[in-house]
């Protein structure tokens, strides 16, 4: 009897210890992190301060390679496992909240109105997603390049124009100092082609696809302005500034070793280049007649369509959006805060830090790829064309083709949903 | 053809064990360039991937990437996940197939030729076009677990094994092995008054072990190198294997010499499994022509 009693009362000692949590509801989170540690302390603090911060929410947290992470995600809705919170790449999120996989946000929409427009997703008029930082990529190079090379430095007011762009290309190439005057990462395939190209085809006044209607690529990619850009494109193989293949060893240490003069990189790679030289200069994105522009949309938080309780992980991805966490990841795997306060509680992006010139390259020359649930289909088609163009493919003919696959796409998808 | 005499005898080996060494070597290049690479630091790694540095314990080398792995990834949790799944799908595979195959073998029941036919054809479907099907089937599966039945095996081991329990090639190997065996001792062990499962178990199966072996190590290097089917079915990492836990390492910024740790580490197993079975693979192949 004794040892019932004791047992009754370790029982109700435990309920009424644990009661906080017992009270709160489960939900489940699928993250893109793992195999970051940095990145997986941060994400797994956020949801052990939310737990911790009121009653009525329990978040547990998977978290999947993010090589891995779309493929499972898919899986995951087919087999109607999806988790309440999952994150979403920037791009993508309009073709799963089209397929279903997603709902809208239920968040107080003035807590993002500083954020910075990439970390912001919407569809269909409607916020799905929502990011706690961005990425940016820049012209990287050393100012004794400039200097020996003769050439202005170029600033986000005055960026270089096309000339003067193409004038560093051939001071550089004509030095007679590197093997290419430039390093575009064409080892990088995948979405880098899409994020990293798509700008160059858009500063030229051309596009993956019309934004108008999202219901056609004719004229924006087989327009005339397309055209200008494949031909200079492939001018940039054909003429010996870039090398149209490369392998992935001289992508991450051609521009290190002195291999390239100006190479095109995003700001995850920022403090390796500053690292390798202490006079390494982030330069904006050349103006190539419609303005100079960047991609923009990074890893974005949603709340899956399947999710019982949309209010219950809202709730969670709103408490993410404090400056503290954004700045925790930009401190930790280096990218760039959605917001100017997080910028100023970071080393990296404050005012005077090493890579604070990205957080004004984002502000002034981010667009954000094609909104678009068929933007997966034309972000490969996009890539392809562009591979093949550097290797010396018609540029009329395979834009032409290019545009027609697109639309083929569209029209067997019955719009998008446009 | 030059004809063999003794005085040239020598120099005709010389020059066979020359050409088979350099192949040989040939054939090692990426397994030393991955354990040498392990060793070095990722900048090293990539700068000597130009030379034959990367074939050498050269410059500056240390056990750090393999530290590094450990923290990064639960690497001995993948290999555990792997190696059980992967040794109880062979145990069982061997097991099913054997007998499945015994049955076609030498119990003359009507429609055996045909089903052995639609077994076989199975060969000629890849599994990337089932593999949804199979997804939304096993999503939906009931399981007698200890809580009573529970509906769905994803996030499982059984899910990663019983698909795989059984396959057309394996019980083709079987079958054209048991077809050589000698008519005569199962016609013998039959008059003596032997059962089928006796046959099966005192005959059939101890005189297999050259198909067996190859079957072992067939199945074996199919689900250790399994990817797509864990990553579509474990959401779990208590339930990953080493193949989508590779994809751990590939960062924004990738650690090659990590990576290169990872797979030496991850390669020992089947390095292992290899060479404990070589002489019967080999053997068998010999014997049933079916190349590896």
């Amino acid at each position: 009897m004794k040892f019932l009693k004791l047992s009754a009362g370790a029982m109700a000692l435990t309920a009424g210890l644990s009661g906080h949590a017992w009270a709160q509801t489960a939900l489940t989170m699928w993250y893109h992190g793992a195999g970051n540690e940095v990145e997986s302390q941060i994400i797994n603090q956020i949801v052990s301060d939310f737990n911790a911060s009121q009653s009525d929410w329990s978040v547990t947290l998977e978290s999947f390679p993010q090589g891995a992470y779309n493929d499972s995600v898919v899986a995951g809705a087919l087999a109607g496992s999806l988790p309440d919170i999952l994150d979403v790449d920037g791009p993508v999120m309009p073709n799963w909240a089209w397929s279903g996989y997603m709902q809208p946000l239920q968040i107080d929409e003035s807590v993002i109105a500083n954020f910075l427009p990439g970390p912001k997703g919407y569809w269909d008029g409607k916020l799905y997603s929502i990011g706690l930082w961005d990425a940016a990529v820049a012209l990287v190079t050393r100012q004794s390049y400039l200097d020996e090379l003769g050439l202005r430095t170029p600033t986000l007011d005055q960026p270089w124009n096309a000339e003067e762009f193409q004038a560093a290309l051939d001071a550089a190439k004509n030095s007679g100092k590197f093997d290419y005057a430039l390093d575009l990462g064409t080892a990088w395939t995948g979405e880098w082609y899409p994020y990293a190209f798509s700008p160059f085809l858009q500063s030229f006044g051309g596009d993956i696809v019309d934004r108008s209607t999202y219901l056609t690529a004719e004229g924006a990619l087989n327009g005339e302005a397309a055209m200008t850009f494949g031909h200079w494109w492939q001018d940039l193989f054909a003429n010996g500034y870039a090398p149209a293949t490369q392998d992935g060893a001289d992508r991450d240490t051609g521009f290190a070793n002195g291999k390239y003069a100006f190479s095109w990189n995003g700001n995850w790679a920022a403090l390796g280049a500053l690292s390798t030289f202490d006079d390494t200069v982030f330069l904006p994105a050349p103006d190539l007649g419609n303005g100079p522009k960047i991609g923009a949309a990074s890893w974005q938080f949603g709340v899956s369509a399947s999710s019982e309780h949309p209010d219950g992980a809202s709730a969670f991805i709103q408490f993410a959006l404090q400056d503290k966490y954004l700045a925790d990841f930009s401190n930790g795997i280096g990218l760039i805060p959605a917001t100017a306060a997080a910028a100023a509680m970071t080393e990296n992006y404050k005012d005077g830090g090493p890579m604070a010139m990205f957080f004004g390259l984002t502000e002034a020359q981010a667009l954000v790829r094609p909104v678009t649930p068929g933007y997966v289909v034309e972000a490969k088609v996009f890539e392809k064309a562009l591979a093949d163009i550097a290797n010396g493919a018609n540029v009329e003919d395979t834009l032409d083709a290019a545009v027609d696959e697109i639309n083929a796409d569209i029209e067997r998808n019955g719009g998008y949903g446009h | 053809m030059a004809i063999v005499t003794p005085e040239n005898r020598g120099l005709r080996l010389v020059v066979r064990y020359t050409v088979l060494t350099i192949i040989a070597v040939i054939f090692c290049f990426p397994l030393v360039f991955m354990i040498m690479s392990s060793f070095k630091p990722s900048q090293q790694l990539l700068t000597d991937t130009g030379s034959l540095r990367a074939f050498l314990p050269v410059g500056d080398l240390s056990f750090d990437n393999y530290i590094e792995a450990f923290a990064r990834a639960p690497i001995g949790l993948f290999v555990f996940n792997s190696m059980f799944v992967t040794g109880t799908t062979v145990i069982l595979t061997l097991l099913i197939c054997s007998m499945t195959a015994f049955s076609f073998v030498y119990l003359k029941w009507r429609g055996r030729g045909l089903v052995l036919s639609i077994i076989l054809a199975t060969l000629i479907v890849p599994f990337e076009t089932i593999v949804i099907p199979l997804l939304l089937l096993a999503s939906k599966l009931p399981w007698l677990g200890l809580h009573g039945i529970e509906w769905g095996w994803l996030n499982s081991y059984r899910v990663q094994i019983i698909p795989f329990v059984a396959d057309g090639l394996t019980i083709f190997l079987f079958v054209q092995y048991f077809k050589d065996l000698p008519g005569e001792l199962i016609e013998a062990a039959r008059v003596e008054g032997a059962s089928w499962p006796q046959i099966y178990r005192r005959i059939v199966m101890p005189l297999s072990g050259p198909v067996m072996a190859t079957a072992a190590i067939l199945k074996f290097l199919a689900m250790y190198n399994s990817y797509l089917w864990p990553l579509m079915v474990v959401q779990k990492e208590q339930y990953r294997p080493v193949m989508v836990g590779l994809q751990y390492f590939f960062q924004l910024n990738i650690a090659w010499g990590e990576i290169m740790a990872y797979l030496s580490l991850i390669t020992v197993p089947v390095l292992a499994f290899y060479l404990l079975l070589q002489r019967a693979f080999i053997a068998s192949i010999a014997s049933t022509g079916v190349k590896g």
